[in-house]
């Protein structure tokens, strides 16, 4: 077991854990933050997605004692009341079924968003095939994404 | 006017046997409003029905009955309520509703049953609540009840007298139910029909808890289960030392499930009686000392199994063989060659095959699905003395209570049953067998507990959907008429074959013939059970043969089905063939199906019926990259009356791109009773680059009661999909998963 002191959605919050300790499951089982989802484990559904420092990353791939001093980002951090520009394209554009997917959607769909964008339809599907949904929601979040894009 | 109903128990159960059959009969929902007054209840709500509840500051709380796993059921149904209510809906709050069977109805997530089973009793309550809160303002204010109006939440009386739902609920609730009530016209809806925002979207865009496997206690342990490696295995022994001294273990133990003399019910399937379970303080804890786990497994030989059914129960043996699925095609095509069950027959099918100038057969293969929910099986159990909560993900509870019960031995009135969101479901949490560990854990352990499958788990772990063949027949006389249709069909574990579907009443001479083979691999329910497959084989069959008797596919369908009305052949045709000709007509013509514009695309079209519902789908395919890629799709769908338009263009939409993901990927084998795939780096599944760039859905403008959509644009998916492969590549595609890496045969 080892301290961290981590910066997660702009609070220092710290944990005692194992230092291979994912951070999805630093997440999930010691910071409460349970929107970030466990999805296969091994980065092959993006259910898990976070960003650090602003860049995409599996939180299941994560070790705790990778983070250091980087930022890491849920999607609880990016507001609270859904009045970030991409959580409100997916609401406007009534994405989810089953839902579970979708924080990791978002997550992958905001940081694509900052380093391009305007993504062309090809950007977008290239960025977003990391990210499995079940539900076969994968028009809708394209559409939800270049709304975002206007806005 | 309104249809009149009279809302007394014993017609209402008189009505749903006719709309429904079995399940409906013990759909004892109306509870009258005095005696619903001893139910528990949160302070200061006046429950108007089991379905309704107004606090006296006018919050309209409207529970969801069923569970929800994307089907968007806690917005879909509510909107009934609030309909015949006559509230305004951004007034209303939904709320997943407690397990209640009495109260609530049947509670069942699966079938696309939800708006067809519910479509009645939830306008039903909503009138009930309007009428009540009428009289309670009518007595209030000396008028007479007639002269009570509503609007939006307010009740009115041409006196001037106004008065918000909330504070005439108090008075309301005391009233007795209210007989004689008029249900809307459709043409009257002002909250039906008009699409709806997912009531939980806000929550899950947040990523606020919502799901199983968010939940959480102070005090909560961690559990995980190793199960055998193989079907047809046991545990032999195990050594737990090593596991239970790495950090936050707190016990590693072994437990049967279920009791040696259990009787299972049909959705009591569960792959293993005997597993291991590693219970810890965090998840990465137990996942890494599950690590260290020895243990060792054997092969379990044949078992028998107590099952009940309608004709009382009955030993099953579970065969011992460690199936490997190069042997599981082999015995299949073996055992396709021997008798078979005879499930119907018209005419003389076998002197009109003796006599056919030309005989088309074929035979159709499918492979194990596995379901793959996003959200892997969890459930929640806090186990006591004499009680027990359990918290999770599931399809149905009111099934689940009595095998519950029964691992328990607790009374199921001392079980507290509550469903969360589902990420997914697709059939797989219709069984519970991670509810029933859950609580066997708990039991043990004296706490509560998560049990939580990994992906791997949760995918060698499975209640798969069968693999499936059918051999296809028809034979033709010597101008190309169709004078008999042949179909045999059969599977590990269970046939597929519908014997009374399309194209039975369309064909003079008809035979449909099924075996099984009996299996240790576990199934289920998976999205349109048997339906997934018959619609792949049959609609791809019927494309081969329309062009042996040189017609076109749409054509050829609908002379079939012209027949089937006009002049059907036996009885029992469980389709009507002006629905099924609706949704073919509205794709040709949506799809602009054989206009000089879309000869760009290879097309493929199929249609089905099923669950009640009746969809038909064109596929656009091209060759992308050198492979064969579905850039567009048209879908005609017949559901009724659509409840909620945008959220069922989302179901469609859904359904087809899972469809075409299937069709190409999906695929689950075994080797010596292990499982090839365990995680989606081996299990393939569609991705966004391989989703069609448009769906475009239309529904048929209908009068009927609203039907389901969970299901039925799944099926005919495939067909399309295999008639549009045939289009691009020269070549016939009989087996599933589709193998789209082979070169072209034409370009």
């Amino acid at each position: 077991m080892a301290k961290y002191n981590l910066k997660v959605n702009g609070k220092m919050r710290s944990v005692d854990v194992d230092p291979t300790t994912p951070m999805l499951w630093v997440l999930r089982d010691h910071l409460n933050l349970v929107g970030t989802k466990y999805g296969c484990g091994i980065a092959m559904c993006g259910a898990c997605t976070v960003h650090l420092n602003g860049m995409a990353m599996r939180s299941c791939q994560l070790p705790v004692s990778m983070v250091g001093t980087q930022e890491i980002t849920t999607i609880e951090g990016l507001s609270e009341d859904a009045s970030h520009p991409v959580q409100k394209a997916w609401l406007d554009h009534d994405v989810a079924q089953c839902g579970y997917c979708q924080s990791g959607q978002i997550m992958s769909a905001v940081a694509l968003l900052k380093n391009n964008p305007n993504p062309s339809d090809e950007d977008i599907e290239a960025t977003m095939s990391g990210n499995i949904c079940r539900c076969g929601t994968y028009l809708r979040i394209k559409e939800a994404i270049k709304t975002a894009a206007k806005n | 006017m309104g249809k009149t109903l009279k809302l007394d128990r014993r017609s209402f159960l008189k009505s749903s046997a006719l709309a429904g059959g079995g399940l409906m009969l013990s759909f004892n929902w109306l509870t009258p409003a005095k005696a619903a007054a001893s139910f528990e209840m949160a302070e200061d709500w006046n429950e108007l029905t089991g379905y309704i509840k107004i606090t006296s500051d006018n919050v309209i709380k409207i529970l969801c009955p069923n569970p929800e796993f994307g089907q968007n059921v806690m917005t879909s149904l509510p909107m009934m309520v609030a309909e015949e209510l006559d509230v305004k809906w951004d007034d209303v709050v939904v709320e997943m509703g407690p397990h209640d069977n009495v109260k609530l109805g049947p509670q069942f997530t699966g079938g696309s049953n939800s708006i067809r089973m519910y479509w009645r009793p939830l306008r039903e309550a909503g009138a009930a609540a309007r009428q009540m809160l009428r009289q309670a303002a009518a007595d209030t204010w000396g008028a007479p009840v007639e002269e009570v109006t509503t609007s939006n939440g307010v009740l009115n009386h041409s006196s001037g007298k106004s008065a918000k739902y909330g504070e005439m609920a108090v008075k309301a609730s005391s009233l007795t139910l209210p007989t004689g009530l008029k249900l809307k016209e459709q043409k009257d809806f002002k909250i039906v029909s008009k699409s709806k925002k997912n009531v939980e979207g806000e929550k899950i865009v947040t990523g606020k808890p919502l799901f199983g496997s968010d939940f959480k206690v102070d005090g909560m342990l961690i559990a995980m289960i190793q199960h055998p490696p193989a079907f047809g295995m046991k545990l032999k022994s195990f050594d737990a030392a090593q596991t239970k001294s790495m950090p936050g273990i707190k016990d590693v133990f072994s437990f049967k499930l279920f009791d040696d003399d259990f009787v299972q019910g049909g959705f009591d399937t569960r792959s293993f009686n005997e597993v291991i379970a590693i219970v810890g303080n965090t998840t990465w804890e137990v996942m890494n000392a599950r690590k260290k786990l020895k243990a060792s497994w054997e092969p379990a030989g044949d078992v028998t199994e107590v099952m009940s059914g309608r004709g009382g129960n009955r030993d099953v043996v579970v065969p011992g063989r460690l199936e490997t699925s190069e042997n599981q095609m082999e015995l299949m095509a073996q055992k396709a060659q021997g008798p078979a069950q005879e499930l119907r027959k018209d005419g003389d099918p076998e002197t009109a095959f003796k006599n056919a100038k030309t005989i088309i057969e074929r035979t159709y293969n499918a492979p194990f699905l596995a379901h793959n929910c996003m959200e892997p099986m969890n459930f929640f159990a806090h186990v006591e003395e004499d009680k027990a909560l359990v918290v999770g993900p599931l399809q149905a509870p009111g099934w689940m209570e009595p095998t519950l019960s029964k691992v328990l031995n607790l009374p199921a009135d001392k079980i507290e049953i509550r469903m969360t969101r589902m990420g997914g479901g697709f059939g797989r949490r219709a069984y519970c067998q991670y509810t029933h560990e859950a609580a066997r854990i708990s039991q043990k352990m004296k706490a509560p507990i998560k049990l939580l499958y990994t992906r791997e788990d949760d995918m060698t772990y499975g209640i798969y959907r069968p693999m499936y063949t059918a051999t296809y027949r028809a034979a033709l006389d010597e101008n190309k008429n169709l004078i008999a249709f042949h179909v045999k069909g059969g599977g590990i574990p269970e046939s597929p074959i519908h014997a009374n579907r399309f194209p039975a009443g369309a064909i003079d001479n008809y035979l449909a013939e099924a075996w099984e083979i009996p299996s240790n691999v576990t199934i289920g329910a998976f999205r349109a059970p048997r339906s997934n497959f018959n619609a792949a084989a049959e609609q791809s069959f019927l494309d081969e043969v329309a062009e042996a008797m040189g017609k076109d596919p749409i054509d050829f369908r609908l002379e079939l089905l012209k027949r089937a009305k006009e002049n059907p052949v036996g009885k029992n045709n469980d389709y009507d063939a002006d629905r099924y000709a609706g949704v073919l007509e509205l794709v040709r013509d949506k799809s602009g199906w054989g206009k000089d514009e879309n000869k760009k695309y290879n097309r493929g079209v199929a249609a089905y019926f099923c669950h009640n519902s009746y969809a038909a789908h064109v596929v656009d395919m091209v060759y992308r990259d050198g492979a064969p890629y579905v850039e567009k799709v048209t879908s005609a769908m017949d559901c009724g009356i659509v409840i909620n338009p945008e959220s069922a263009k989302n179901m469609v939409e859904g359904a087809v791109v899972d469809g075409i993901g299937n069709a190409f990927y999906g695929s689950m084998t075994f080797k010596e009773g292990q499982p090839d795939h365990n995680n989606f780096n081996s299990y393939r599944l569609i991705r966004h680059s391989e989703a069609p760039k448009s769906i475009d859905v239309h529904f048929v403008k209908s009068e009927n009661d609203p039907t389901g959509l969970g299901e039925p644009p799944f099926p005919p998916v495939f067909g399309a999909v295999a008639n549009a492969l045939y289009k691009t590549t020269g070549k016939r595609y009989y087996n599933q998963p589709f193998e789209t890496s082979e070169q072209p045969t034409s370009l």
